[in-house]
């Protein structure tokens, strides 16, 4: 995730001037829009349009952190629209005042809200260097793998497990919780590709073992092209060197295998990163994979 | 009915999206001029499995193709005429130099900007007569550098590893554009904010100097 959202970031940086005139215009209307009570969908919009636009000012945070406790905007399956978006805002304006009470979040009965805050938190403690990441995270987050692979059943009639086992481990992966190793091991051997997946991406991340990152890179065989995109977006984030050719093989799109080997190559500098720029074997290995995709 | 117009009309009659992908890619495998209409005809149907096929069939039949596609481009949509810059930009023909220019610091998909940037790399200049080769490579030469400015760092790669193929042509003839794309990609290596399109400046820098091989 962490390679994806920089990669996101310079994207948008082309069309930065546009979007920065309409921000300055606005940003006000859209935090006066989230505090009124009377036009819902005026309110699930500006929470949208402040995390997508990247406010990051006090008053924003204020107006978003108000409308993680909403009680009014309901959907017909009794969970909480405007707290969905609120979270899901949150992690994207890096304001660690958000982490305890998306913390709280986790513990709510809306499936939406508890994977939204899992994807917040997860957002929030990896742009934190280690040492300053919010540990109560890790265990809050660590409780929802309560009851293990066994409990991680599907809700019957809806279209969701238990928990959102996918964000919850993903999130811990990224945070470094090597505490979390044993809870999050089982889930490897998950029935549902997307949980198995995710479990293998976190026990890469956190153990360095090879194993995982052949897991991931079997993905990229898989016949479903969703799990592949997701291989490969996963493989790009851990930058796990020895998928290279797999990457450069998978049936996807040239742009999804492009940023994979991006991952793979900005890993492999930090490694040899010393004073300057030093081109290993290995990643000029890399570009030529990408070379041949362009 | 000859072997390619079976091929031809498996492709026509396809009712499925795996039965397209399947018949275009027997379609393209057959490797004959015969089949370019049809294959640029599939351009046009927004099957992306499809149009890849289609771009890999035409860009192995080469330059016959390449007339065809000029001529029919006119009043085409927009993601036909995305898949047919990825078909010139693999055919290398010069007659599609003037598309590519345009698209490589125009289009708005950053993925078709890329493809065409990595095509100005690979035009066979030696197809152009004597007097308009070098006009033409100074005209590519300054829009790969246009286009290493890009605001995306995957169209500024693109650019990066064209300015070395073009410079790798030019070390005998023309010290001036090597010393030109030396300057730029000294520049692109120290200062680009992806680290992933400084180090591609760098080895490109590094292969123009024969540094590395």
């Amino acid at each position: 995730m962490q390679s994806n959202s920089k990669q996101n970031f310079g994207a948008e940086t082309s069309a930065g001037k546009s979007s920065a005139d309409a921000q300055s215009f606005t940003a006000e209307q859209a935090i006066a829009n989230l505090r009124q009570r009377e036009d819902l969908g005026a309110r699930y919009y500006a929470a949208w349009w402040l995390g997508k636009f990247r406010v990051s000012e006090p008053e924003a945070i204020d107006a978003l952190l108000m409308a993680l406790e909403d009680e009014k905007d309901r959907a017909p399956d009794g969970g909480y629209p405007l707290r969905r978006n609120a979270a899901r805002a949150l992690g994207k304006l890096g304001d660690t005042r958000a982490v305890p009470p998306l913390i709280r979040c986790l513990e709510f009965p809306d499936f939406y809200v508890r994977e939204a805050a899992a994807q917040a938190l997860e957002m929030l403690g990896g742009a934190a260097a280690p040492a300053l990441r919010d540990r109560r995270c890790v265990t809050a987050l660590m409780q929802l793998l309560d009851g293990g692979v066994e409990a991680a059943k599907q809700v019957p009639g809806k279209p969701h497990l238990v928990q959102p086992y996918e964000a919850v481990i993903e999130a811990l992966g990224t945070l470094g919780a090597t505490e979390a190793i044993p809870q999050i091991k089982p889930f490897v051997e998950h029935p549902v590709a997307k949980v198995k997946y995710a479990a293998a991406r976190a026990m890469y991340q956190l153990t360095g073992d090879s194993f995982y990152g052949e897991m991931l890179v079997q993905a990229l065989r898989e016949d479903d092209l969703q799990l592949r995109r997701s291989a490969l977006m996963d493989l790009g984030a851990v930058g796990y060197l020895p998928a290279g050719e797999a990457i450069a093989e998978t049936l996807a799109e040239n742009s999804m295998k492009l940023i994979a080997l991006k991952g793979l190559l900005e890993k492999e500098i930090a490694l040899h990163f010393r004073e300057s720029l030093i081109l290993s074997e290995e990643s000029i290995k890399v570009m030529k994979l990408m070379d041949s995709l362009l | 009915m000859t072997e390619t117009q079976a091929l031809i009309e498996a492709v026509n009659r396809a009712d499925s999206a795996e039965g397209l992908l399947e018949a275009v890619e027997n379609l393209a495998d057959a490797r004959t001029e015969v089949a370019i209409p049809t294959l640029v005809e599939v351009l046009r149907y927004n099957n992306p499995g499809a149009a890849v096929a289609a771009v890999d069939g035409l860009i192995n039949i080469g330059e016959p193709a390449v007339p065809y596609l000029l001529e029919n481009l006119d009043g085409y949509n927009y993601g036909a005429r995305a898949w047919a810059i990825r078909v010139f930009a693999g055919i290398g023909d010069p007659r599609s130099l003037n598309l590519l220019l345009e698209a490589a610091t125009t289009d708005f998909s950053q993925s078709v900007r890329r493809a065409a940037a990595r095509g100005l790399g690979t035009i066979r200049w030696l197809q152009l007569p004597p007097q308009e080769r070098l006009p033409a490579q100074e005209k590519a030469l300054n829009t790969l550098i246009l286009a290493s400015g890009d605001g995306e760092w995957v169209a500024r790669y693109a650019a990066v590893v064209s300015l070395q193929s073009l410079g790798s042509l030019m070390t005998e003839t023309r010290r001036d554009f090597v010393e030109k794309i030396e300057a730029r990609l000294t520049q692109i290596k120290e200062t680009d904010s992806e680290i992933a399109v400084r180090a591609r400046a760098q080895l490109s820098w590094q292969q123009l100097k024969g540094m590395v091989s």
